[in-house]
Formats: structure tokens, C-alpha cells, sequence
């Protein structure tokens, strides 16, 4: 599946012990706790401002110190992908994901 | 009955979507509602009463479900403009009921935050109480309650539990007069939202025991359902599986009333004397009212599903799977539900598209959701299909009807796609914008409650059919009635009157799409709404055959028209210009004349188009 997305650097599981990643890169298995959720960091239109899409993020949980596991992944460019954050199950598009930074777990 | 001494009060239930609200709504309210609503979401304006043991009227009025009063949606907005008392026409409610998933508090007390603010006198209702007992799942409620400063009451709504004590909490606020606080709530940044969630987390780890046996039947199954490609062939086996269902399950009941309205039909056409009100009554009204019910039980089987896969939680997953390819065709994943609801009718889908925030998504939603094969086209399919359409099985195991059916439903779908993709090219680019949605745990459909939701539609499906299609029938006999056929007259007396005239006059245009002057005739109500052409190709070919019987409609036709013509018909009907109530009903969601007369302007073409097409290649292949 890694080939599908080129432009991704992708890690595997194993590898990314204990690094930051977008939650926007990271792959099904991957979870660990967000350290940063920032405005308007990651490249690309996501229809509405940086501003905004934070304040959605953060509404949804996505909030420093929230636990997330990535759970699964579309079919088509592994595109939206499904989170569990916390207790709760959130599905969004890696676009909109990219601005979550993800300390993953040491394995 | 109501005391008069003791006075009214007005409710407003405020929460997260998936908390139960609506079923909340239902155990408080009872049969008491007054529902503007369709299928899917809340989106309409619901209202409803209770009175209280001490006699007092509690007017409730149930919110669209939201995760913040920073509304971002036009629903959201009604939600937060409510709360606040700034909705136009409305009083500001007396108490707010706060709803909350007790499974799933952590946003939703973050919510309630936000609704402190506001000032309201609010009582929390921790819904779906035993789920959270079943988990094991341990809640101070001395301490939550002292935390929040307010009463909680727990509750199960789809058993009824808890209701009275709900209600006797918020007659016992109203009665000592709480007048609540002033309003300090404003648009919070994103800062505020971070020390709100930090607060929620203090109070949720102070009071609140995580579950000792959490869920994981919800994580098991979202294995399959949400599996890249297993989810998908699953999602695809259940629409295929609810459309042969629609087809093959509702056809007993169908020839039931069939039968029972051709009965009455020729009972009293034979008992009462020769005249036109026996003609009225007979082939206007008896066999329109008829043409209409008969496709009641598939409407309902429809809902049935939706109604179901949208209790258990299924709908968000459908979302989810669907994202990425309506994202190809320039769609919102939330798209899916308004056009899923649009299957059923294209009002409340049109009504759903409000979930969507953005205005180019949205319109682009609206302008597509008609071309989703709505209820009112079965009457349609149904009679050309059982009359051009063998019934035999294909592959052992389905049948030719349903297949065809599957082959019409699947043309709408693509074509939708196929035209969002198109807007997205021509009128405007750019993104769409984020798509952020919870999965909600699966949860056992309520029965009562699906049954409550099912008979609902139903009731609303009979309501327009007693309100425009009724009198549309009776407009269309009188077309095809008079002026009466002279003295001595030898063709059937319809190719006399008025309706007769009108479809020789748009003959020709109609003419390279193969609709002989009958069908041209029907397509006048037809733009009306679309299942009465069906009645109206009764009315005329009873009124112009002289048969009388609605149930050999189908075998009418397949004598009087070729199979290019049936087939020709059922494609113009795939793209049909839409029913006067859904022009309506984007006239005023869009608040311009704009977009319905570019709807009504492209769906014409491409019906003409298509219908053209299918003839000219149909007649080519020797069914001319």
C-alpha cells in the first residue's frame, strides 16, 4: 500500500518508535499521544482557513495530551482515515489531519 | 388537561449528534409532536408536549444535535441562535436539557461548558445510562452535578426510563423560578477550546471511573465494515439487497391494493348510474387515490432500511467508504446522507444538505440530489417495468424486474456523480471543505423505535399524497374529461378534450423521443410530481379505453406501446424534471430562483437526451 502515495515519506510502525509524525502520515497500528496541534501548518487548500480547521480539530478532541490510534484507512490513496482519539471513534481526510503531531509509542 | 393557573414552560434539548436526543424526544413527547422532518438527520424544526404531573404544559423543542454553539452549519446555527433566544419568532427556552451519550462525555461536557455560559437554567440528562452500567462505567452524579451546578437525571429514552424524573427535575427548576445568569457566552478561540478541554478532562477524571469492560464489539466489527475493500463489497450487497427488497417484498401487499381499488372502481362504476360522477368518482378519484397508496408499502420498506442502518450507527461508516470517491466527483463525504435520504425523497435530502457548511458544497449536493432515484419515480418503474420487463430469474437467483430496477437506481447514482463532477469543473474549484466525523458506537436498533419512524414517513408520504396529488388527479380527469366528445363521435372522447388537445400540440416535440400523445398528456401533471403521471396514464387511458381498471394499467400499456417506448420512457424518467414541491423546497434553501431554474433547465436536456438516445438505439434494434 506504502507505493500508493508517493510523495508521503512513510514509516513503518517499528521504525517510528518514539518520533513525531503528522497524523496525516501515519499509518493503521500507529498510535501514540499529540504533542502539537497547530493553525494552518500543513500544506494544501482545505476549503476553509487555517484559523477554522484548527478550531475543528480541536473541537473533535484533537487536543495535546488526547491518545490516538490510527484504526483504518480508505481504500482509495488510504484515503480518509479512522482514528480512535481517547474514547471516541473520528474519521477525517489525512489533508485535515496534517496539523495534529503525533508522539508515537516506543514498540 | 392542562390547569390554567400553573403556566407554561418551553424546553430546548441541546447535544451532541448520536446522544440519543431524538429518542430522548420520543419517550418525552410521546405521540405529541408536530415533525416538519423527513429521513436521516434532524434537521427540521421538531416540537412537542408533556405535561407535567402538576399540570403544566412543557412545550420541548428538540435541537439539531451539535458539538459547539460556534455554530458552522445553517442547523448548527438554528441550535446556537435558539439557546442564545436570538431565533427569529421564537421565545428562549425557560430550561435547557442537557443530552449526553453517558458512554461519552468527554466532548459533550465540553458543551455543557459552553452552555453554562450561556445561563440557562439546564438540567443534564446522562442518556444511555444502562449501556454505560453494562460497562462497567462509574459516575459520581452527587459530584458531576455539584461540579456542573445543575441536576442530572440518568436516563435509558429508548425504555422510557428516567423520563419522569427528568421531567419532575425540570418542573421543579421551573417552579422555584430560576431565571439562570447572564449570558457570557461568546465565540471561543482556539485557546479557549484547549482550556475548555482541559477542564472537561479535570472534571471527567475527578467524577467519572473509565469503563471496566469498555466496547469492543464496535472496534470488531468497524474490522469488517470499515475493511478497505470487504467494507466496500459489503456496503454495495446491502443497497443491492434493500433494492430487491423494495422490488420483490412489497409486491404481495401492492396486489392486494391493486386489487382491492380495482374492486372498488368497478363496484361503483356498476352500481351507480351511468354520468360524470360516476366517471369522477371511479376513474378520478377512486383510481388516483388508488395508483397513489398502492406504493406506500415499498416507501415504507425503503425507510425501514434507512431508518435501521441509521440506529445502528451504519450511516457515518457509509461516509466514511464513500468519502474518497464523491471526493472524485467534487462531493462532500456529508454528502452522502442528504443523497442517501434523497433515494427516498429529494426534499428532505435537499433539507439535510444543511449539514454541509460550505455553500458551494452544498448547493453543488442540492443541485444533484433529485437525480437520486426518489420513491416517487417506483410508481413509475414499477408500471414499466412489470409491463416491458419479463419476470424471469437471471442466474438462478435474481429476478429480471429487480435487476432492471438495480440497472435505474445505479443511472441515477452515476449520473449524480457525473454532474457534481461537471459543476465542480465548470462553475467553481477549489476543495471541499474538511471532513471531521464521529463514528458512533453500534448500537441495537430500538424496534418501537424504528416502527415510530417508519409510520412516520409513511404518514408524511400519505399527507402529500392527500394534499398535492389528490387534487392534481382530479385537475387531470377534468382536462381529459372535457369538453365531452361531440354527438356521433367515433375516436375515444379524451382526443376531444383539453388534456386530448394539449398532447397533440407537444406531440411533435415528444415525437424523436417515441411518447406517443397519451404519454405527452401525462407528462403535463407529471412536472407536478412524479407519481402522478402514472395515475395520470390511468386516468387517460381508463377514461380513453374504457376499461376502468387501474390494475391493467401495465397491461395496457404493453399493448399500446413498443418496448423503445417503455424503455425511452423510463430513462426520460431517470432524469425527470423534478416535482413542483422540490423546486419549492430549493427556492427556499437556496433563497434564490437561481439554482431551481438551473436544475429544472439541465435536468430537462439531459431527460430529453437520454430518452432520445435509448429510443432512437432501442428503435434501431428492431423494438420500434
Amino acid at each position: 500500500m506504502h507505493d500508493m502515495a508517493p510523495t508521503t515519506v512513510t514509516l513503518a510502525p517499528a521504525a517510528a518508535a518514539g518520533r513525531v509524525v503528522r497524523l496525516g502520515q501515519a499509518q493503521p497500528g500507529d498510535r501514540g499521544v499529540i504533542v502539537d496541534v497547530r493553525a494552518g501548518d500543513a500544506a494544501g487548500d482545505h476549503g476553509v482557513h487555517a484559523d477554522e480547521l484548527h478550531r475543528r480539530l480541536l473541537e473533535f478532541g484533537f487536543v495535546e495530551g488526547a491518545r490516538v490510534e490510527v484504526l483504518h484507512q480508505g481504500a482509495i490513496r488510504r484515503d480518509p482515515i479512522a482514528v480512535r482519539l481517547d474514547d471516541m471513534r473520528i474519521a477525517l481526510r489525512r489533508r485535515d489531519a496534517g496539523d495534529v503531531w503525533v508522539l508515537l509509542d516506543a514498540q | 388537561m392542562t390547569d390554567a393557573t400553573v403556566p407554561s414552560a418551553r424546553v430546548a434539548l441541546v447535544g451532541n449528534p448520536n446522544s440519543g436526543k431524538t429518542a430522548l424526544f420520543n419517550a418525552l413527547t410521546g405521540s405529541r409532536q408536530k415533525v416538519a422532518n423527513y429521513a436521516g438527520v434532524t434537521v427540521e424544526r421538531k416540537e412537542g408536549h408533556v405535561v407535567t404531573p402538576g399540570g403544566r404544559s412543557l412545550s420541548i423543542l428538540d435541537l439539531p444535535g451539535t458539538y459547539s454553539l460556534r455554530a458552522r452549519s445553517p442547523d448548527e446555527a438554528v441550535t446556537r441562535d435558539a439557546v442564545l433566544g436570538k431565533l427569529a419568532g421564537e421565545i428562549p427556552p425557560d430550561v435547557v436539557v442537557a443530552v449526553a451519550d453517558a458512554t461519552n462525555l468527554r466532548l459533550v461536557l465540553r458543551l455543557i461548558l459552553e452552555l453554562k455560559a450561556v445561563g440557562r437554567p439546564m438540567v443534564l440528562a446522562l442518556n444511555m445510562y444502562d449501556i454505560a452500567q453494562r460497562q462497567g462505567l462509574r459516575i459520581d452524579l452527587d459530584g458531576l452535578a455539584r461540579e456542573l451546578g445543575c441536576p442530572i437525571v440518568t436516563t435509558v429514552a429508548t425504555r422510557k426510563r428516567g423520563i419522569e424524573e427528568l421531567v419532575a427535575k425540570v418542573d421543579a427548576l421551573i417552579g422555584e423560578g430560576a431565571l439562570g445568569t447572564a449570558n457570557s457566552w461568546r465565540e471561543p478561540s482556539a485557546g479557549e477550546i484547549r482550556d475548555a478541554h482541559r477542564e472537561a478532562q479535570r472534571i471527567l477524571k475527578a467524577h467519572v471511573r473509565p469503563p471496566e469492560r469498555p466496547d469492543t464489539f464496535t472496534g470488531k466489527v468497524d474490522g469488517v465494515l470499515l475493511h478497505p475493500i470487504a467494507g466496500l463489497v459489503i456496503l454495495f450487497a446491502l443497497l443491492f439487497v434493500m433494492f430487491q427488497a423494495v422490488f420483490t417484498w412489497a409486491t404481495p401487499v401492492m396486489d392486494l391494493i391493486k386489487g382491492a381499488f380495482g374492486w372498488l372502481g368497478a363496484f361503483v362504476a356498476a352500481h351507480l348510474p351511468a354520468g360524470i360522477v360516476t366517471s369522477f368518482i371511479s376513474d378520478g378519484l377512486i383510481s388516483g387515490v388508488g395508483s397513489v397508496l398502492v406504493f406506500l408499502p415499498q416507501i415504507l420498506i425503503l425507510f425501514f432500511f434507512i431508518i435501521l442502518l441509521e440506529d445502528f450507527g451504519y450511516m457515518a461508516r457509509a461516509a466514511f467508504l464513500m468519502d474518497k470517491i464523491m471526493g472524485g466527483a467534487g462531493l462532500h463525504g456529508r454528502a452522502f446522507i442528504p443523497l442517501l435520504s434523497s433515494f427516498a425523497c429529494a426534499i428532505p435530502g435537499i433539507m439535510a444538505t444543511r449539514v454541509i457548511d460550505q455553500k458551494r458544497d452544498r448547493i453543488t449536493t442540492i443541485l444533484v440530489a433529485p437525480l437520486m432515484t426518489c420513491s416517487a419515480r417506483i410508481p413509475v418503474y414499477t408500471l414499466i417495468i412489470g409491463a416491458f420487463i419479463p419476470n424471469r430469474q437471471v442466474w438462478g437467483v435474481l429476478n429480471l424486474p429487480g435487476l432492471v430496477m438495480f440497472g435505474l437506481y445505479a443511472a441515477g447514482i452515476v449520473s449524480a456523480l457525473a454532474v457534481s463532477f461537471v459543476i465542480r469543473r465548470v462553475m467553481w474549484r477549489g476543495t471541499a471543505e474538511p471532513f471531521l466525523m464521529e463514528l458512533p458506537t453500534y448500537k441495537l436498533p430500538d424496534a418501537a423505535n424504528v416502527a415510530r419512524n417508519v409510520l412516520l414517513r409513511g404518514r408524511i408520504f400519505l399527507s402529500r399524497a392527500g394534499t398535492i396529488i389528490l387534487p392534481l388527479m382530479v385537475v387531470v380527469w377534468a382536462l381529459s374529461s372535457f369538453p365531452g366528445a361531440p354527438a356521433g363521435a367515433t375516436d375515444p372522447a379524451i382526443n376531444y378534450s383539453i388534456a386530448g388537445m394539449l398532447g397533440h400540440l407537444l406531440q411533435p416535440v415528444f415525437q424523436p423521443i417515441g411518447f406517443n400523445w397519451q404519454m405527452t398528456v401525462a407528462l403535463i401533471p407529471g412536472f407536478a410530481a412524479r407519481e402522478v403521471a402514472v395515475a395520470a396514464l390511468g386516468t387517460v387511458y381508463a377514461v380513453g379505453g374504457g376499461d376502468g381498471a387501474t390494475g391493467a394499467l401495465g397491461a395496457t400499456l404493453a399493448h399500446h406501446w413498443s418496448i423503445a417506448t417503455g424503455l425511452s420512457f423510463l430513462a426520460w424518467y431517470v432524469f425527470a424534471p423534478q416535482c413542483a414541491s422540490t423546486i419549492a423546497v430549493v427556492k427556499r434553501e437556496t433563497n434564490s430562483w437561481l439554482w431551481p431554474t438551473v436544475m429544472l433547465v439541465y435536468m430537462t436536456a439531459l431527460a430529453y437526451l437520454a430518452a432520445f438516445a435509448t429510443y432512437q438505439t432501442a428503435a434501431a434494434a428492431g423494438l420500434g
